[in-house]
């Protein structure tokens, strides 16, 4: 097609990516174990025959893998497409399974929308919902959990940690208030799963969500975690996999590479830990002390270690995202949107910050790849574009409005 | 290969004139940063293409400037711009090109600056033309102040208009105005003028004019007069100098989805002509600014009477702001001839009808004028004037009157002169300015 006047031409990607809260790259050990399950390793792990057997093995062994990275047993594991799914799984089967012991549901005012809509379509179905309010760094204080506890109660869902802020919750004090009343404790760990302890058992959670490509596995594949003897109805019905918890043919390509994925990351955690914090640190040190007028969002100390939100009070938040990216750094201000457009942060709107600062505030998320130099490619960019910002709403706010 | 700018056809229009010739289409210098409006359809894809070619550093830019579901309509229409579709055919084009691309939400914006003037000048019985609104608010408003926070030069859209270097600088500003400087061309050697006249030479040396489109069917330039010289210096219209033909034919190889949209001419938030029912729920919900002052929520659009002349009742209508001047159809009236809308009277909810030649007018006030011409004029300017989009321009003496305002004096006759709609003064292809028709 050497004719056409338009080739396509690949927009140059962004040389330096901390969006990782968005999504990771597959490592490449994870994707050198997927590979031969495209073609040579092809069987449906529910068959019985040799190719069946053979894709069962590989599955199973991912489920004790990602069973690992949270302690749970690999019976308690079940693979799904997604956190999205596992939070519906979790919160809607959850509610249908209980709907006879009570019907009202507590969570909090900065959860993922998978969780926040979720708990919005039960409403509308005749669930109560409390949504309990977080305090100016993100933190829910477990005595909220306690007083909000009725007698009608059926499920707590309270985020590990969040994916705007960082802020990581008390969930050890909550799982066990939760659990002392009989209630089912679900939490969203996709952020935290494999940069902080994830451990089902010492927050005594019952339901707990993961993702793959958080964690530099592949998109399209996640795990609930279901503690024995927790009922939950399956949202889809269909050919008793999953032990029938989540029906539809094994996605072995994606479960293997999330089993590897789970692995490493287990391996790696502490020493990812101080990797990330350290650059982190280092950015949000030379931002405060380069910048003027920023404000950090989250909790200064529990909160996770690559995440560093930061509001600018005065540069205009959508420019602020492209300009970065013009600049080929790759960040976002909180949850990506399918419709590209940039909607204040609900996150940030829950912390007390007024709708302008809150559009006006990046998400960095730092991952295994960056380094020290992307932190100086950073700053030699970031102050440069928030004074232009700055300078171009100053001056537009003195004209006449329309 | 053949390329956009390359194209034969594209030196068409002004047969002499280089594509790179100021004086016909100013394009932006090479090198030059632009953000380009792309909304999905065909006009804006070109344009940001021939801007690649010509070797711009491009930012294409979708504005997101209204929600179906809203009001009067729903999520699933297709044929505004608006749609998660129109935007996922810019995203390609963008991809296809190599160019960066961002959505930017515009949606309060839009509400503020065209959702409200349309329906305030509908309920003050106007009839507004909210793209003109769409572009001095919001495409050469808050778009302009968005390009210079990313660094840009230049705003491109897809109109069917040019921007021009003033090919006879002073020529324009002479119009009407004898005795201005005829040497502008050439003002910063012009020693004989005096210092102040020199400053203004020099100023209308560098000076920009809008004219309209090469292509006469589809030219543009009626709904942009609004524009300031600052805000001309800071765009560029591609397409302006081709035809609508030549446009689809790049975009045929560009992106043949894209190339094989309908043209729309219809409102952008108003879905299938629903013009009752988007008035009839907006003010349900929203209260309705008015130059009187604030109607309040639930403003009533209600049944009133139809009148003639001398004030006979000949029937009832569904509520002054669902007609227009010179209207004819959906009247309901058995008068046993044509009879037509030609006033509307707001504060007694009445619609007057009267024959075809009760809407011959030969003379129209406006205001809101905004003038093109380097000194605004103090005496009647000779040229044509246009009063509706679908119409074309008619010879007419335009003469100011007082700050803002002017009166406009045709030659012959016009008919259904629609207060509220944009009045634009021509000479031949340049705009000299405009306003809005008051009465």
């Amino acid at each position: 097609m050497d004719s056409t006047p338009f080739p396509e031409t690949a927009l140059p990607m962004a040389s330096t990516y901390l969006d990782h809260n968005a999504t990771t790259p597959v490592r490449s050990e994870v994707f050198d174990a997927m590979e031969p399950f495209f073609r040579d390793r092809f069987g449906n792990a529910s068959s019985i025959h040799r190719f069946g057997q053979d894709a069962r093995a590989a599955v199973e062994e991912a489920r004790a893998q990602v069973a690992g990275l949270v302690n749970a047993r690999p019976g308690e594991i079940y693979f799904t497409s997604g956190g999205t799914e596992s939070d519906n799984l979790a919160i809607k089967g959850t509610a249908c399974a209980r709907k006879a012991d009570g019907r009202h549901i507590i969570t909090t005012n900065i959860e993922h929308s998978a969780v926040m809509n979720s708990c919005a379509f039960l409403e509308r179905e005749g669930f109560e919902v409390t949504y309990l309010l977080v305090d100016e760094n993100g933190r829910i204080d477990p005595g909220q959990v306690e007083d909000a506890l009725t007698d009608r109660t059926i499920l707590v869902s309270i985020m590990h940690s969040n994916n705007e802020i960082g802020t990581v919750q008390p969930v050890g004090e909550i799982g066990g208030i939760v659990r002392a009343r009989g209630v089912c404790f679900h939490t969203d760990a996709v952020q935290s799963a494999g940069k902080l302890a994830v451990d089902v058992e010492a927050m005594g959670a019952d339901l707990l969500s993961l993702s793959g490509h958080k964690i530099y596995g592949p998109k399209g594949v996640g795990a609930i975690y279901i503690r024995k003897g927790v009922e939950i109805e399956p949202t889809a019905h269909g050919g008793h996999h999953e032990n029938d918890v989540r029906s539809g043919t094994e996605n072995t390509v994606g479960i293997v590479g999330m089993g590897m994925a789970a692995e490493l990351a287990a391996e790696e955690r502490e020493s990812e830990f101080r990797h990330l914090s350290e650059m982190r640190d280092a950015l949000e040190a030379r931002i405060r002390v380069e910048i003027e007028g920023v404000r950090v969002n989250g909790h200064p100390q529990r909160r996770l270690p690559g995440t560093l939100n930061v509001s600018f009070p005065g540069a205009e938040g959508e420019s602020l995202i492209m300009s970065l990216d013009l600049a080929g750094i790759a960040v976002s201000t909180g949850s990506a949107c399918t419709s590209g457009a940039i909607e204040p942060s609900h996150v940030l709107l829950a912390l007390g910050r007024d709708p302008r600062t809150a559009l006006g505030s990046v998400r960095f998320s730092f991952g295994r790849d960056n380094t020290m130099g992307d932190v100086d490619y950073v700053m030699s960019r970031l102050p440069g574009i928030v004074s232009r910002l700055r300078e171009v709403s100053a001056a537009s706010a003195g004209q006449v409005p329309v | 290969m053949m390329s956009a700018l390359t194209h034969p056809s594209i030196r068409g229009g002004d047969a002499t004139a280089s594509a790179f010739d100021p004086t016909v289409n100013r394009l932006p210098p090479a090198g030059s940063k632009v953000v380009v409006a792309m909304s999905g359809g065909v006009d804006s894809s070109v344009a940001a293409a021939m801007l690649k070619e010509a070797d711009c550093e491009v930012i294409g830019v979708t504005m997101h400037l209204w929600d179906y579901d809203r009001v009067g309509g729903n999520a699933q229409f297709e044929h505004g711009c608006c749609t998660v579709e129109d935007r996922n055919d810019a995203r390609v084009v963008a991809g296809r090109l190599g160019i960066p691309y961002y959505v930017v939400d515009f949606r309060e914006e839009f509400e503020a600056g065209v959702i409200s003037n349309f329906v305030s000048e509908y309920m003050q019985g106007r009839t507004p033309n909210p793209c003109v609104a769409c572009n001095s608010r919001v495409k050469f408003g808050v778009l302009l102040d968005r390009a210079r926070e990313l660094g840009a030069d230049y705003v491109a859209t897809g109109h069917y208009a040019r921007v021009a270097l003033d090919e006879i600088a002073g020529e324009a500003g002479r119009i009407g105005q004898a005795d201005q400087a005829d040497t502008a061309g050439e003002a910063g050697e012009a020693g004989q003028a005096g210092e102040a006249d020199q400053a203004g030479d020099a100023d209308r040396a560098g000076r920009l004019v809008l004219k309209r489109g090469v292509d006469g069917n589809k030219d543009q330039s009626y709904a942009l007069w609004e524009m300031t010289q600052d805000e001309l210096a800071r765009t560029v219209f591609p397409v302006g100098m081709l035809t609508k033909a030549e446009t689809r034919e790049i975009a045929e190889r560009l992106a043949p989805r894209v190339a094989a949209k309908k043209d729309s001419y219809e409102i952008c938030f108003i879905q299938d002509r629903g013009h009752e029912r988007f008035l009839k729920e907006w003010t349900e919900h929203h209260p309705v600014n008015t130059d009187e002052g604030l109607l309040d929520i639930g403003a009533p659009i209600r049944p009133g009477p139809i009148v003639d002349a001398s004030g006979h009742i000949l029937g009832e209508h569904r509520g002054h702001p669902l007609y227009t001047i010179g209207q004819r159809k959906g009247l309901g009236l058995a008068a046993g001839r044509p009879v037509y809308v030609v006033d509307i009277l707001p504060d007694t909810n009445t619609i007057v009808v009267g024959d075809d030649e009760d809407l011959l007018s030969d003379r129209l006030m406006a205001d809101r004028v905004n003038w093109h011409l380097a000194d605004v004029p103090t005496g009647e300017v000779r040229g044509q004037a246009k009063i509706r989009y679908r119409q074309e321009a008619t010879p007419a003496v335009i003469t100011p009157c007082g700050p803002g305002a002017a009166r406009v004096d045709f030659e012959h006759p016009q008919r259904a002169i629609t207060p509220g709609q944009s009045v634009v003064f021509y000479d031949g292809e340049t705009v000299l300015g405009g306003g809005i028709i008051r009465e």
